[in-house]
């Protein structure tokens, strides 16, 4: 095994991810929204809510099926790509991949029955499936992201030279710190497909001021953006707490933190909170932080991608938090959510920050665990494949991926495309809007 | 019965409804990429319609299949992603390009010439991913994926690449595009378009004789150990009697047009060659060097797995029985309804 291509292994399996992380996040939120909008259709009889849950339900169609196939070729990829990791500690966490398993099995029947069922099925069982869909949807994030808390936090067994033995499938499957990283990542799909959402049919509000059907669809995404952009400070801060305990090494990766202190100094950017790091790592303002120099230099984590990644992640977050806040506060005041020109250039440019800030926390749990796959019992480059040349499959996912993201993209702006005031203005009369069926024959 | 044994029946259990539902899937976008005569453009129409609700329910069965191996198996399934390492890599890509174009197809509105080119993505991509599959079994069964404690030692491309292996590959097309044109004769709401179903379920069972024919004949050198298991313990002889049973009922039923009760018979038919493949090679995970014993995870892991499966039994199977009970064929007559959301 070249040291190439175990970079090439890792560069494959983090595309892989990269990509499917957000067609999963996707795939957990915009079932919610869905499900919002019909229910608001049922209750209002509205027309514009109507072709809203439609147009959602070809959104999600869409992204769950790229979710599905790249979520398909990560389950091969964990063996193709690692064979010693699941060799050895797949029969730890094959307990939440089962149940993983389960929910996206669910998922994917109800998505079935929601999506081709609407005028074959009771509408009580319609809006039924698509709860099913979403709370599936929210199981299958839950169970696989106990995988990773695993990998950061191992537990469960008795490891020996040939392996784990006397193996707990209960204990690894609630590795601490469990409640902290599932709310963390179920948050940021919620707060990342709003805000998508949102600063979507923001752009089209800055061209078609007053568009009514964009204006209702603002207020679907914004109440999800604000709570879940509010809440997640909260919640990440009590992850960071966890990590500075559990993972101490990860967290003075994340926080560039070389020297061990008391008290220690918050560094963001160029500015200096004095005291800030303990205070936010123990919530004591004199707590002793580790710093990188305690720990051997071959278990750093990258220090530098780690710290860089944390940033942009508190960055964005922040900022979302900050124009959440901002929203909020307006619609205490005028009873109504913003529709000025400022407020939707604000909701425009936040628009990706949630998808940015999911990536960047990712990149943060991911780098930060390295050198490790599971984190002090097997290093990543112990677990790589035999099989030569994976500079072969990393090019060919990478040009599939690429291919898939610029099709996705497309078929999207033509579902966005089919709203616009200037083009189709007309309500909504069974299947009378063009290209408003789900499915053209 | 030892916990790896159920397991391993499980494991076995999930890949012939693999077989069963998701082959006949890709059955689907082979017919798809042979649609010809007047009605060609009725064929695609009636697979798309018969797909469209369950394809992706269809394909969580081989998630199943895998995840019982990785986690009840480990060391099986850590040397079949090493030794399979390329038919694999290939196979992800026909599954990505399969259900990708098929979603794609359905909601790319840029009109009739965008639909087909997606259709071609999506059925050749059915032609190759069966064919990679049946190719991997065979690599599987004929006991070509050498392992020494932990390390594959036979190398990368010969145990998939043998003329066993392409037989078996080729058996596994042919039988999924008997299954899915014996199914669509079910599905089919016109005379017309159930005969052209016909004619290519009779065409395809043929084909499945010949390639299992073909497979047997090349067993003897080239998986000595199926040769053996498939001729050697009287169980296995049942199986392979009752599968020639399903098989001539099946095309008994398809030429007296009893289409119904064909699909059940075929069903049967396909659902017993991959339980004969996995009876003739037990108690071998990969012949010959992993038993179903050798490569079991701990006993606390395979209690909790089988929890899971009656967990995910009990969630899954009433889900499905609605959604094929939502989506059943119509009695003649009544034209099905758009798919509209």
């Amino acid at each position: 095994m070249s040291m190439t291509d175990l970079l090439y292994a890792r560069a494959q399996m983090g595309l892989s991810l990269a990509f499917h992380i957000v067609f999963a996040a996707a795939g957990v939120a915009l079932p919610v929204l869905m499900v919002l909008s019909d229910w608001k259709a049922r209750r209002t009889g509205d027309a514009d809510y109507v072709k809203l849950s439609h147009k959602l339900a070809k959104g999600t169609a869409i992204l769950f099926a790229v979710g599905a196939v790249s979520g398909t070729v990560l389950s091969f990829e964990l063996g193709l790509l690692w064979p010693d990791f699941m060799g050895q500690y797949g029969e730890v966490i094959g307990l939440p991949f089962s149940l993983e398993g389960v929910a996206f099995f669910t998922e994917a029947i109800f998505l079935g029955i929601y999506l081709y069922g609407r005028e074959r099925v009771s509408p009580g069982l319609h809006l039924f499936s698509g709860i099913m869909v979403a709370v599936s949807g929210a199981a299958s994030a839950f169970f696989v992201t106990l995988v990773n808390v695993f990998m950061n936090d191992p537990s469960g067994f008795v490891a020996t030279p040939d392996g784990p033995t006397q193996v707990q499938p209960l204990v690894a499957m609630f590795s601490p710190g469990w409640p902290y990283q599932t709310a963390h990542v179920l948050l940021s799909c919620y707060q990342a497909s709003a805000f998508a959402m949102a600063g979507i049919h923001a752009f089209v509000l800055l061209r078609h001021p007053g568009a009514a059907f964009h204006r209702k669809a603002l207020s679907v995404a914004l109440p999800l953006a604000c709570v879940t952009a509010l809440l997640q400070p909260l919640v990440g801060d009590l992850s960071a707490k966890h990590v500075a305990k559990a993972q101490p090494v990860k967290l003075a990766a994340m926080e560039s933190h070389f020297e061990t202190e008391r008290g220690a100094p918050l560094r963001l950017g160029g500015v200096t909170v004095p005291k800030a790091l303990s205070i936010l790592a123990f919530g004591d303002p004199d707590a002793e932080v580790r710093g990188l120099n305690e720990f051997p230099r071959d278990t750093w984590p990258p220090v530098a991608k780690v710290h860089a990644a944390f940033q942009v992640m508190v960055a964005t977050g922040s900022a979302m938090a900050l124009l959440s806040l901002l929203t909020l506060l307006y619609r205490w005041r005028k009873k109504a959510w913003p529709a000025g020109r400022k407020m939707m250039w604000a909701w425009l440019i936040s628009g990706p920050m949630g998808l940015v800030a999911l990536e960047a926390g990712w990149l943060v749990t991911e780098w930060g665990r390295q050198p490790w796959i599971v984190r002090g019992f097997m290093r990543t480059a112990d677990a790589v494949t035999p099989v030569p040349h994976l500079a072969a499959p990393f090019w060919t996912f990478t040009l599939v991926y690429l291919f898939l993201g610029i099709v996705v993209v497309a078929l999207l702006k033509r579902q966005v495309a089919g709203t616009l005031p200037d083009r189709d203005e007309g309500p909504v009369t069974g299947r009378g809007v063009k290209g408003d069926d789900a499915h053209v024959h | 019965m030892s916990t790896e044994a159920m397991l391993g029946f499980v494991m076995a259990g999930a890949f012939v409804l693999y077989a069963l539902f998701g082959g006949a899937d890709f059955g689907g976008g082979v017919w798809d990429l042979f649609a010809s005569g007047p009605r060609k453009a009725e064929q695609r129409t009636l697979i798309a319609r018969a797909m469209g609700p369950v394809w992706e329910v269809n394909h969580v069965w081989l998630i199943v299949g895998m995840v019982l191996m990785f986690a009840g198996f480990p060391r099986a399934f850590a040397a079949l992603s090493v030794a399979l390492h390329v038919p694999l890599t290939l196979l992800m890509l026909g599954i990505v390009f399969r259900g990708a174009a098929f979603t794609f197809r359905a909601y790319d509105s840029r009109g009739y010439a965008a639909e087909r080119q997606w259709g071609l993505v999506f059925s050749i991509a059915s032609v190759v991913a069966p064919l990679l599959l049946g190719m991997c079994v065979g690599a599987v069964a004929s006991g070509d994926i050498r392992v020494e404690g932990r390390v594959v030692v036979s190398g990368f491309f010969a145990s998939w690449l043998s003329p066993f292996a392409w037989a078996v590959g080729v058996l596994a097309l042919t039988l999924f595009a008997f299954l899915a044109a014996v199914y669509l004769t079910h599905e089919a709401h016109t005379e017309g378009l159930r005969e052209d179903f016909r004619r290519r379920a009779l065409g395809a069972g043929v084909a499945v004789f010949l390639a299992a024919l073909a497979v047997l004949l090349l067993a003897r050198g080239g998986a000595p150990r199926v040769w053996e298991g498939l001729l050697r313990s009287p169980f296995a002889l049942v199986l392979h009697g009752a599968t020639a049973v399903a098989a001539v009922t099946a095309f008994a039923l398809l030429w007296t047009r009893r289409f119904q009760w064909a699909r059940l018979a075929a069903a049967f038919q396909a659902g017993l060659i991959v339980l004969g493949w996995a009876a003739s090679q037990y108690p071998y995970l990969v012949v010959p060097d992993i038993t179903l014993s050798g490569a079991a995870s701990s006993t606390s892991t395979q209690r909790v797995l089988l929890v899971a499966v009656v967990i995910g039994a009990l969630t899954v199977v009433p889900s499905i029985a609605l959604l094929f009970r939502v989506f059943r064929p119509r009695p003649e007559g009544t034209s099905t309804p758009g798919p509209h959301a």
